[in-house]
């Protein structure tokens, strides 16, 4: 992921990150952009791991960062880790740039004990008036990109999400949804932006 | 001449005596040995700050800087070592030597035997990996340094880098390893041996001691660095610098004959000749074969992570796109074995058309990220 993508909005969903990884958590943050939330789990939680990254500049920023990071495509790049190596697992903002999403996702939780993923909510009002009543895919803050030149290509809603994991036998530990860096208890899959789950096998 | 004001200087090497006997793996030992050495920078009180180079096969201890009076004197890493380069010399002591079994003024083939009063030529003990690391050492206690802060190397010497962190693990805090490998494949190997046998089969090689002969074996060396060199390109480099081009005026015609026509060929006799004029035929044989011996994972039942398990380093850990030689993939190898032990590791693998030779280069995104990792060094 571009370290664009690592926008104001989507520092609120690192607050519901950081609270869930345990102390002393082994972690490993798939596209960690600048490695921001790594460092920073490792300074709050005592956190240890890698960051999984792509981009060159990324690469050289989260170096800087003083985290360890490994240069690697996310999918079919994670042979460097070994079977539930990790406590936590995390994509943020990630999944939704991938190509072979439901693979990655059991690359994961083969990985990891358990994973945390941060999605945008595409089920969010703002983006249902935009498609159904404007009749264009959405570009907001959080999304700012064209339909012909985003990294996004797989995008769900919070149920969605939900539906998914049910299907698959994926239990879903927690859930907490985001809207302008708040929870959202009011109809999340409408009145959320971003949506936080953690889940296992 | 104008020296960059990044860059160390005038430097000169020094001659330290090791007045005591070095066993060595094969079974061997020196009676006492020499070694070349070049410093630049400070060692801060602590001894603390120490840095060590490690030379690939054809390299030595002049890692950086200028010899007054030498045109061209240029150290082989100049790019990397100075005041505001990646590798600070404002915050590092840089080590550089030349290993034993080198033509640059350590002991080796051309030293004297002290059994046979002549030089050793090929009865020169072949020496491994592990050995090098050992007499590094020795160095370092020479110097009083109980833990470098870093040691790194490209190629063979990125495998020095690696092989001190599994035989000392305290004595060394990071390890940079570029455009190395865990050992070497068939193919590696396979070129490494067709460079032997040009020079073992050159009529001037006299089973190794050419030099009573007065001669040296010039053919077999010059071959064995072009074929070397190859191997150290890449198609796409090679393409870009000289794709076709003829050595000729513009608009001439094929010569239909065998001598230097196309820019490469020019290029590859010239390197060769280079080559062949300075550098030692039996120090070629040695390097070769210590990269052939190189396989840490090989006392641990080829198990590569088993040979991390005492390691301690942060590591770094670099490879090239057009590098396939030791390409990324072989990288890749090492560092899986480095968080099987969990060891802090970061790894990148840079976009380059220079192939293995990649890891001498001025490339940005390398220097950045070199850059980095020395930064966040605490000394």
């Amino acid at each position: 992921m571009s370290t664009e993508l690592m926008n104001a909005a989507q520092r609120a969903d690192y607050d519901v990150v950081c609270d869930w990884v345990p102390q002393g958590a082994r972690v490993l943050d798939l596209g960690c952009g600048d490695g921001a939330l790594l460092a920073r789990l490792t300074k709050v939680r005592g956190a240890r791991g890698y960051g999984v990254e792509i981009d060159d500049a990324a690469i050289v920023a989260a170096m800087q960062n003083g985290v360890n990071v490994i240069q690697s495509n996310i999918e079919g790049g994670l042979a460097f880790f070994g079977n539930k190596s990790f406590d936590i697992v995390i994509l943020s903002q990630t999944l939704q740039a991938t190509r072979h999403t439901e693979a990655l996702i059991n690359d994961v939780l083969q990985i990891g004990k358990s994973a945390i993923v941060t999605l945008p909510n595409f089920g969010h009002w703002q983006v249902r008036w935009q498609l159904g009543v404007g009749g264009r895919m959405p570009v907001s803050k959080r999304m700012p990109y064209q339909w012909y030149d985003t990294p996004n290509v797989h995008f769900s809603t919070v149920d969605d999400f939900h539906a998914f994991c049910a299907e698959k036998g994926i239990v879903v530990e927690r859930t907490a949804v985001l809207a302008g860096g708040k929870a959202v208890k009011f109809l999340p899959n409408v009145r959320g932006e971003t949506a936080v789950f953690q889940i296992r096998r | 001449m104008d020296i960059p004001s990044d860059s160390v200087g005038f430097v000169t090497p020094t001659k330290v005596l090791f007045d005591r006997a070095l066993p060595l793996s094969s079974g061997a030992v020196l009676h006492d040995f020499e070694l070349m050495v070049e410093t630049y920078g400070q060692l801060n009180a602590a001894k603390s700050n120490a840095v060590l180079v490690c030379h690939a096969l054809s390299g030595h201890h002049h890692v950086a800087g200028y010899y007054r009076d030498q045109l061209k004197s240029e150290g082989w890493w100049e790019n990397l070592v100075g005041p505001g380069r990646p590798l600070d010399t404002r915050k590092f002591f840089v080590i550089g030597l030349n290993n034993i079994g080198g033509c640059h003024g350590s002991t080796g083939p051309r030293s004297i035997n002290p059994e046979t009063k002549k030089p050793f030529g090929s009865d020169f003990p072949v020496v491994t990996v592990p050995d090098w690391v050992n007499v590094q050492a020795l160095l370092a206690d020479r110097l009083g340094i109980d833990s470098f802060a870093a040691i790194i190397g490209g190629s063979l010497g990125g495998m020095q880098a690696l092989q001190w962190s599994i035989d000392y693990p305290e004595r060394v805090r990071n390890v940079i390893a570029v455009a190395a490998a865990p050992k070497l494949s068939a193919e590696n190997i396979g070129f490494n041996e067709v460079a032997r046998q040009a020079i073992m089969t050159d009529p001037e090689f006299h089973g190794g001691h050419f030099y009573e002969h007065n001669t040296v074996p010039k053919t077999g060396l010059r071959l064995s660095r072009m074929l070397g060199h190859l191997t150290y390109l890449s198609d796409d480099g090679m393409g870009e610098k000289f794709g076709r081009e003829l050595t000729g005026d513009p608009g001439d015609d094929y010569q239909f004959g065998f001598d230097v026509e196309f820019e490469v060929e020019s290029y590859l006799r010239h390197q060769g000749d280079k080559f062949a004029g300075y550098f030692d035929a039996n120090t070629y044989l040695l390097m070769t074969k210590a990269l052939d011996y190189f396989d840490p994972a090989r006392p641990f039942g080829g198990d590569l992570s088993a040979a991390f398990r005492k390691s301690k380093a942060n590591y770094f850990v670099a490879a090239f796109s057009s590098d396939w030689r030791f390409s990324p993939k072989r990288s890749k190898e090492i560092v899986r074995a480095l968080i099987a032990n969990r060891l802090n590791v970061s790894f990148a693998e840079i976009e380059s058309s220079d192939g293995h030779d990649s890891f001498l280069m001025p490339i940005e995104q390398y220097h950045q990220l070199l850059r980095g990792v020395f930064s966040r060094i605490v000394v």
